[in-house]
């Protein structure tokens, strides 16, 4: 668990005072993905590295299982926190081995575990080890070196990883790739994150929580759901931008409607055949919403996972939505 | 037709010449490193000092060679070493600190902050960070300072000739005393053959450390 108690950071250059980070309390739990979402400039960085003390701290303190970061050795704290930056950082004088080995090295892993652990990566990143061994940064595409900015920050294994707009520079469609893997290789690792975004987006789809900020104060935190619901004041309202309650639909699956819908006998008139209007159990409800939209009928054929017909989605389902209160659509899809 | 004639006749002395030269080059530039490049390194972390340091190094390189022997020959003379070796090999070591230290100051300032941010997160200390990291991607700037000494005191170390240190030089220097032109010719075109080809191979060196980049093939 990550604390952060008051922190503050006042940089000072020539004189001129900056604060980045206003008094921020929250806390992370064990697990968990924290999105720290925010304009530019709004001390999300900052505070990211704050907590591997890349930034000094002015005022508060932050601790990582109940232990203040200032009591421990720098160097130790940060072989035990992996680190993606806002741009890559690959080193240019190492092979992509080499750059993932880093801290494994400098841990004294011998070479056999080290070995071991490039090609599990490596293949958790969907790449092949043996073409990608003995090749140099630049030898990559933007979304690979990406992957292997994260693999080398996973590669010792540490409980805690900071990630720093981890997926901005890249264009939508290898965003969205390397959004769902992270996903998938979170569901398998377990780390605790904090991870930087400004896209509100990419927030919702990644965060347990997420933590808006605005001119270094913490505006709100909760999970994607209490933020769209329930925004706390005028700032997050604006930030999250009007469509919060279509933004709000990609946190539910055309399964949770039909689970909510149970009651109601569904399984009437399966004579549908598959067209190309149809959506999955686990499509998200804003997708499914486009897929209505454009079906001439108003109608999508549901399929399961062996491609069969399940049922039919028509408009009138998401009424079972409407007058949900918001912290009771939990309870929807659990 | 001269000129070809004092080349075939005298070839075993201008090969010594040139051998002495060699070394009188090579010492001076090889501790001239030592010092250097450590010490370029050392005012990257003391930024006030290397405002002092790069100063008094520029300042060592518009002395003209000729009166930086002038001053060596008073100094050196205490311990009977007025003339000869010593004090060419000491200015040439003056000469060749501005080129290494500049450049080796400026290649690690240079390192895109973003490898020292990564670094430094990672959980380097300050020297694993320099030799994994910040020295390996300097090289090829190093290496040009380098490259840029060596071809400055060859011409220098010409010079040196005067106060006795040897090399290629000598022929200039005598054949000027003695009017005999063909000589100075001969010890001019040895230099600068020497230097040119001094240039090239430390070019490959130079090519053969710089980090793949997409702009290299
Ligand atoms: N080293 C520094 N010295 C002085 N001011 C700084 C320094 N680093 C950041 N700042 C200032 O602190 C504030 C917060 O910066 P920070 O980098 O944390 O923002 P950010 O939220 O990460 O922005 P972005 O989304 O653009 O990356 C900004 O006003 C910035 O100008
Ligand atoms: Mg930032």
């Amino acid at each position: 668990m990550i604390t952060f108690s008051n922190v503050s950071k006042i940089y000072e250059s020539t004189g001129k005072k900056v604060t980045a980070v206003d008094h921020v309390n929250m806390s992370v739990e064990e697990g968990e993905i924290c999105v720290f979402l925010g304009p530019s400039g709004c001390g999300k960085t900052t505070l990211l590295r704050m907590v591997n003390r890349l930034v000094q701290i002015t005022e508060g303190s932050i601790e990582i299982d109940g232990k203040d970061i200032q009591a421990l050795d720098s160097i130790e704290l940060r072989r035990s926190i992996g680190y993606v930056i806002q741009q890559n950082g690959l080193f240019p004088n190492m092979t992509i081995e080499e750059n993932i080995n880093v801290v494994p090295k400098m841990l004294g892993w011998d070479a056999g575990k080290r070995k071991n652990r490039y090609k599990e990566l490596m293949e958790m990143m969907g790449l092949n080890p043996e073409e990608f061994r003995k090749r140099f940064p630049w030898e990559l595409s933007g979304g690979q070196q990406q992957r292997i900015g994260v693999a080398r920050a996973l590669a010792a294994d540490p409980p805690v990883m900071l990630m720093d707009e981890p997926f901005g520079a890249l264009d939508p469609i290898i965003r969205d790739h390397l959004q769902n893997e992270f996903l998938r290789i979170q569901k398998d690792v377990k780390k605790t994150i904090l991870f930087v975004s400004h896209d509100i987006d990419e927030a919702i789809r990644l965060g347990d929580k997420i933590a808006i900020f605005n001119q270094g104060q913490l505006m709100q935190v909760g999970t994607p759901d209490q933020i769209l619901s329930d925004p706390k004041n005028e700032f997050v309202r604006d930030f999250i931008g009007s469509d919060r309650e279509i933004k709000r639909l990609t946190l539910l699956t055309v399964k949770d409607l039909l689970n909510k819908g149970k009651k109601g006998n569904r399984k009437s008139n399966l004579t549908a055949e598959i067209n190309e209007f149809y959506v999955t159990l686990d499509t998200d409800l804003r997708n499914a919403l486009a897929v209505l939209l454009a079906s001439p009928t108003g109608e999508a054929v549901i399929v399961d996972q062996r491609n069969q017909p399940h049922g039919i989605l028509t408009f009138t389902d998401y009424e079972l939505l409407t007058g949900v209160h918001p912290s009771k659509l939990k309870s929807i899809v659990h | 037709m001269e000129f070809f004639e004092f080349f075939s006749t005298s070839w075993n002395e201008i090969l010594m010449m040139t051998w002495e030269h060699i070394q009188l080059v090579g010492l001076a530039v090889g501790v001239a490193i030592l010092l250097g490049v450590p010490f370029g390194i050392y005012i990257t972390q003391h930024e006030t000092l290397s405002n002092l340091v790069l100063t008094v190094a520029g300042i060592i390189m518009t002395i003209p060679s000729i009166a930086l022997f002038g001053i060596m020959i008073p100094i050196l003379s205490v311990i009977n070493q007025g003339i000869g070796f010593l004090p060419a090999f000491l200015a040439l070591v003056l000469y060749s600190q501005l080129p290494i230290i500049r450049n080796t100051f400026i290649a690690i300032k240079n390192v895109d902050p973003n490898m020292r941010d990564a670094a430094i997160g990672m959980g380097m200390t300050t020297w694993q960070r320099l030799r994994k990291v910040e020295i390996p991607i300097a090289l090829p700037v190093i290496m040009a300072g380098i490259r840029t000494a060596v071809v400055l005191t060859i011409g220098i170390g010409a010079i040196a000739a005067y106060i006795g240190a040897g090399g290629l030089g000598e022929y200039i220097a005598r054949g000027i005393s003695t009017s005999y032109t063909t000589m100075v010719q001969v010890g001019a075109v040895s230099v600068s053959v020497l230097a040119i080809v001094a240039d090239y191979l430390l070019g490959r060196i130079q090519k053969q450390v710089s980090p793949k980049t997409a702009h290299s093939k």
